[in-house]
């Protein structure tokens, strides 16, 4: 499916600022995987996520998706199989125009052309699945994006990218800005599509339960490398407890962010 | 006097649709607007001067306006220059390409050519004051222009580049490569400002180089000035308020013109009112914010 091959990325490469986000880094997604990554902040997870989108490039090494070099492929373009929610609930939709625009440019991916797509069978079908989000959407096709709450938002977002019909899709801790309880309705109906849509997923979180509980394998992140990758049986084994003293023995350090002891 | 201001707010609320889809929709600032209207100026007096017909002129004016654009958007897309640099590296280069086409002269004088105008004059001789057909001919024009700029926004394409300026992020993830929907989007502005440069030339019955300077604040103070006659997200209620705020826009500049000399003022202080109208609009809208 998405395969890195001895991947680094360096920013500010030859500068005093010289940072290595990613180094030499394998990593092999299966399809039908749920992975789940863990690690502090800085530890370069949201650079991976980067470099499988395609938004911005390796310093070195290749990123293949379903076998098919895309190392230098924009972003653009590897957004026809690659879906992706980020922490902000901005950036999944267009806030200035009505819940129906922004999901008939989410319906066909790739150039527009100058049809006009939306019409009262289109309007069905979105209601159909706005129904099923349980939010009161379905209503409310011709209001403004932005008069949604983020939770709402994200969970727009989250049905956008399923009717596009992504092969794999990259949730930076899409869930981290709402409240509890909106986080839990998401990250439920997260759970829900992959399973519906056969989706296969990575989920980077801050919450070491979330990561146990949730997918197939857990990857533990740390200064730009995959420092733990557990699946299969092992994984439905993990406990917090076991995850701190595995990265305790990895590193011979302890964690020193509690921000992911503490969730 | 009434006919005056609202056909100089309709010539020139061709240009504000332009500056409004750059500004507003694009959230790109694009300056080649002051090079792009005396642009489509210029090629409209010297094909009328040639005695070619105007709707081919026309087409042509338009096409000379989406390449501007588009030379705007490459340089911005593909050097990486900050939007504003590129439309000003634009504009620059326009100002010598305008003279070239004005044949190494800074205007052209209509007054004895035939145009669209005096076409629609002569037309309705008889059975239409002057004034009255002037305005009609632009209302005319102005409504197919926004008409059409209207479905264009409506469609696939039209949609998602109203969303460009709102997501950027969001145009990437549905896999529409961004720097082609600004070649468009430029494209598409700067070759309704040529359009309005065409009829601007042959509304004043002549062609100068120097007649886009500053024009694309003109045209914001028109975008701003609408922005406070109501609030809508319909594009078609939004093309209206540009249009409204440009006809207003003139009609203060009118006001300035001709009652002005009881305070001093001269037609070269308009420059300095239009930004001074700018600033104003920019802090009511800020501190209605503050309200909110």
């Amino acid at each position: 499916m998405v395969e890195i091959k001895k991947v680094t990325k360096i920013f500010g490469e030859g500068t005093v600022n010289e940072n290595k986000a990613i180094g030499n880094t394998d990593l092999k997604v299966e399809s039908g995987d749920f992975i789940t990554i863990i690690g502090s902040n800085g530890a370069g997870k949201t650079t991976l996520f980067n470099l499988i989108s395609g938004n911005i490039f390796p310093s070195n090494g290749k990123v293949l998706i379903n076998g098919r070099d895309v190392t230098k492929v924009p972003e653009y373009k590897r957004a026809k199989n690659v879906g992706r929610i980020f922490q902000n609930t901005n950036l999944g939709t267009a806030g200035q125009m009505t819940i129906e625009d922004n999901m008939i440019i989410a319906l066909t991916k790739g150039f527009k052309g100058l049809k006009r797509s939306l019409n009262n069978k289109k309007r069905e079908f979105f209601k159909e699945h706005l129904k099923n989000l349980d939010m009161g959407l379905e209503d409310r096709l011709k209001d403004n994006v932005g008069l949604l709450s983020g939770g709402q938002r994200q969970a727009m977002t989250l049905l956008m990218m399923v009717l596009s019909k992504p092969d794999l899709i990259l949730l930076d801790e899409h869930t981290a800005a709402l409240d509890p309880k909106n986080a839990q309705i998401i990250l439920d109906l997260t759970v829900k599509y992959i399973d519906e849509y056969n989706l296969t997923t990575m989920m980077i979180t801050h919450n070491m339960k979330h990561a146990i509980k949730y997918g197939n394998r857990l990857l533990m992140m740390d200064k730009g490398e995959i420092i733990l990758d557990v699946g299969g049986e092992e994984k439905k084994n993990l406990t917090v407890d076991i995850l701190i003293e595995k990265f305790h023995n990895i590193r011979n350090k302890d964690l020193e962010n509690d921000e992911i002891l503490l969730s | 006097m009434i006919e005056g201001i609202l056909v100089e707010g309709l010539v020139y609320g061709l240009m504000v649709l332009g500056v409004f889809i750059t500004f507003r929709v694009l959230d790109f600032p694009d300056l080649t607007v002051d090079g792009s209207f005396p642009l489509g100026a210029a090629i409209m007096a010297v094909m009328l001067v040639n005695n070619i017909n105007p709707f081919i002129a026309l087409i042509v004016v338009f096409a000379a306006g989406v390449s501007a654009g588009a030379v705007t958007a490459i340089i911005h897309n593909k050097l990486k220059v900050p939007n504003l640099l590129a439309g000003i590296l634009t504009m620059t280069m326009l100002y010598s390409i305008n003279i070239r086409i004005l044949n190494n002269r800074a205007n052209i004088p209509l007054l004895k050519t035939e145009t669209m105008i005096s076409k629609a004059v002569d037309m309705t001789e008889g059975f239409l004051p002057e004034s009255i057909a002037i305005l009609l001919l632009f209302v005319i024009i102005v409504a197919v222009f926004k008409t059409l700029l209207d479905l264009f926004f409506h469609t696939d394409l039209g949609l998602t580049l109203g969303a460009m300026g709102d997501n950027e992020q969001m145009v990437i993830t549905q896999g529409v490569n961004p720097e082609i929907m600004k070649i468009i989007g430029l494209g598409l502005s700067n070759g309704l400002v040529a359009l309005s440069g065409a009829f601007a030339a042959q509304y004043l019955g002549f062609a100068d180089v120097n007649m886009g300077i500053g024009i694309v604040i003109t045209g914001l103070a028109s975008v701003m000035i609408g922005e406070f006659l109501f609030h809508s997200s319909k594009i078609s209620m939004l093309t209206l308020r540009v249009l409204l705020g440009a006809i207003i826009f003139k009609g203060i500049m009118y006001i300035g013109r001709f009652y002005g000399y009881y305070i001093n003022m001269t037609p070269n202080d308009l420059k300095l009112i239009t930004g001074i109208l700018i600033i104003i609009s920019l802090v009511i809208s800020k501190s209605k914010k503050r309200v909110n």
